[in-house]
């Protein structure tokens, strides 16, 4: 019988991350991360995990410290956010480079200057190259269940990479939901301790991270390209391992109404809920109108994307991030490229940029790009390529 | 104090490397292995020392080694040591591991310093090494908060207006014995016997513990390679370089200078202070001597010496 309780995203988080059996926990506080924080190191001080917690200086050490703990075979955690995560960047690609199978909690907020501390998606967009899977929760439920499922996923032997879970900063962090929890044995059954392939065991010695010339460098990186590719079928598995655990059914990515849709909203993170919800609505009044949720940023899941789209004529992609100068946003940026890839250039596209700064969408707002969008595939004509929407222009 | 005779054969630092002839900071890895007493992990920052000695796929490491970046040796030896305590704990690793964190000046006094503060704060059980040649000379000889007053990098040039860096060097030992830990000390390669040992008595204490070793470099100090042993040891004699320690906040000084050397002796040997013997500059001798002085007497006074 599964246990029910009330959760905040960062609660959740850090529940899921109690249960996982981590040997290492190296974080340092951030708004709005920092109760996954303050949350783990009680558990930690009052004995319910057996981890080291290391309540580092900075961003920048948690990392550097996951990134020792984590060659030396122990299961890490670490959580940030906004500026925290920014600090990190530089570490972010060593985690992936030397392969250490950290996971890490992300409470999305914008990033300075002006300093800001609600949610947008400013952070981890600015680190969407740097070799992490990413994904993305809609709500508290989701961001447990995925910490869960992301040991399992990052330290699979044919991935060896680390992984991102973000939640929406104050929005998904700060709001308590109802959270169906696993017991602790059934946490343990799905996840086992970590078997680390290579360690820097003192008997058998290695030289982790040696200078590489252009004579070796290229094909490390090769082989990470390699692993992210090879992750699409080990999330899938261990989607499919989780369902028969819980009953929740996940996926590289989420539908809702894509069968039939004319025109849909992509949107990551807790947006989709909103556009779930306001095309319900629409649905009810006969227009045809879907959502496409990636659950999972990196590694793009263009295929599935492609699929989800079907016949849609236009799609609006909500980016909560700004790719300053760039043709469109990050997401919308990875939808066109997809598209483009699979021959349904045809498809029609517009970025809508929203919420920068924790600005609030409304359903108002989803049922107007709604609109839009089915107006754009009734005309054939896209009036705006890029808007940014409750914005004083 | 070691005896030669004692020191185990085997080379754990190999030869193969990269670094440059006369490098004292080669000499300093082979004689920092030597004083290990068991399963060890060494962490290098960036430097000299890291892509000297690592180019893949080889390595002169025998003891397990792991570079990170440049400015976090302290908090990955902070997250290793973490990781052996918690996987002993649950049963899933059964030996001690001494975790040795190696970087240079620039890894230390500047980038580094905020890590290593931390790792120090937090009391993790390992040894910190600063290799010091005094600048950045990995990335070609430039200043760093190591560099002696005077001396000509290439971020601080021997100018026609500033001749050589108008500031002075940092106080490693006494930032480091600030935090309480148990024990900090500095070095010189020259006296191999008293390196050797501070490298074992740091290893030995439970809890943070940092040597800082004067590194000659050839290339960036500018002398003969021939002459790297002579430069460390008159940076001693000239009471340039004081090797003391500090236990348990009680200083020692290691080596007496009852009759120091004249420090013109150690600069005229490097070509970072030529341009200080053109008469205009000769005050900037005179106040790195009185520099050398007043740290000199500082220190003695700490170890309760009449200097």
């Amino acid at each position: 019988m599964a246990k029910v309780i009330g959760l905040t995203g960062n609660e959740a988080i850090a529940y899921a991350v109690k249960q996982c059996d981590v040997d290492v926990i190296a974080a340092y506080p951030i708004t709005p991360q920092t109760i996954m924080v303050e949350l783990l190191s009680e558990y930690v001080y009052n004995g319910e995990i057996n981890a080291e917690f290391i309540c580092v200086e900075s961003e920048h050490s948690a990392m550097s410290a996951c990134v020792g703990a984590s060659l030396t075979g122990a299961r890490v955690f670490t959580a940030t956010a906004s500026q925290g995560l920014a600090l990190m960047h530089e570490m972010l690609y060593i985690a992936s480079g030397l392969r250490c199978p950290i996971v890490m909690g992300v409470a999305n907020r914008a990033l300075s200057a002006p300093l800001n501390i609600h949610g947008d998606h400013s952070d981890m967009m600015g680190s969407r190259d740097c070799g992490w899977m990413q994904v993305y929760a809609e709500n508290a439920q989701e961001a447990y269940d995925w910490i869960i499922q992301s040991f399992k996923i990052a330290e699979d032997l044919r991935v060896l990479l680390p992984i991102s879970v973000n939640i929406d900063g104050f929005i998904l962090s700060h709001s308590m939901e109802r959270v169906e929890v696993l017991e602790d044995e059934d946490v343990s059954r799905f996840l086992p301790p970590r078997k680390p392939v290579i360690t820097i065991d003192p008997a058998k010695p290695i030289t982790v991270g040696a200078l590489c010339l252009p004579d070796y460098y290229f094909e490390m990186k090769r082989q990470q390209v390699h692993a992210l590719n090879e992750s699409y079928n080990v999330i899938r598995e261990v989607n499919k391992d989780f369902e028969s655990f819980t009953g929740r059914r996940y996926d590289l990515l989420e539908t809702y109404g894509m069968s039939d849709a004319e025109a849909a909203i992509i949107s990551l993170g807790s947006t989709a809920g909103t556009a779930k919800a306001v095309a319900r609505d629409l649905r009810s009044e006969g227009k045809k109108v879907g959502v496409i949720k990636p659950w999972v940023y990196r590694p793009f899941p263009e295929e599935d994307l492609i699929k989800a789209v079907g016949d849609a004529e236009t799609l609006a992609v909500l980016d909560r991030a700004c790719s300053f100068g760039a043709p469109f946003n990050a997401l919308c940026s990875d939808v066109v490229a997809a598209l483009y890839r699979y021959g349904k250039s045809s498809v029609k596209v517009f970025n809508c940029v929203y919420g920068l700064g924790g600005r609030d969408i409304t359903p108002t707002d989803i049922r107007a790009i709604f609109n839009e969008a089915l107006e754009a595939a009734k005309t054939g004509i896209v009036k705006e390529q890029l808007k940014f929407i409750g914005v004083r222009e | 104090m070691v005896r030669l005779n004692e020191l185990p054969v085997e080379e754990l630092f190999t030869s193969g490397h990269r670094l440059c002839a006369g490098c004292g900071a080669g000499t300093i890895m082979r004689m920092t292995l030597k004083a290990t007493r068991g399963p060890t992990v060494v962490v290098n920052a960036t430097g000299c020392v890291e892509v000297a000695s690592t180019i893949y796929p080889y390595t002169s490491w025998k003891v397990s080694w792991v570079h990170v970046a440049f400015e976090n040796a302290a908090a990955v030896a902070s997250g290793i040591e973490s990781a052996y305590k918690a996987l002993r704990r649950k049963g899933l690793w059964d030996k001690h591991v001494d975790v040795i964190a190696i970087a240079g000046d620039g890894g230390t006094f500047d980038i580094g310093i905020q890590a290593l503060s931390g790792a120090l704060e937090r009391g993790h059980d390992f040894l910190y090494i600063c290799y010091d040649n005094e600048a950045y000379m990995n990335t070609g000889i430039q200043r760093s908060g190591a560099t002696p007053h005077g001396a000509a990098t290439t971020t601080s040039p021997a100018g026609r207006k500033v001749p050589g860096k108008p500031e002075f060097k940092k106080d490693l030992i006494g930032i480091c014995a600030a935090h309480g830990i148990e024990y900090a000390a500095t070095a010189s390669p020259a006296y191999w016997n008293d390196y050797i040992t501070k490298v074992r008595k740091g290893l030995e204490v439970e809890g943070p513990a940092v040597i800082h070793v004067f590194s000659p470099c050839p290339l960036g100090m500018r002398f003969d390679s021939s002459k790297s042993m002579e430069v460390a040891r008159l940076a001693v004699q000239t009471r340039y370089w004081p090797v003391y320690e500090v236990e348990k906040g009680k200083y020692k000084l290691n080596i007496k200078v009852p009759q120091p050397k004249p420090l013109i002796d150690f600069l005229k040997m490097q070509g970072r202070f030529s341009h200080l013997f053109q008469p205009e500059f000769q005050h900037e001798i005179e106040a790195l001597q009185r520099w050398v002085d007043e740290n000199w007497s500082r220190i003695a006074s700490l170890c309760g010496e009449t200097a």
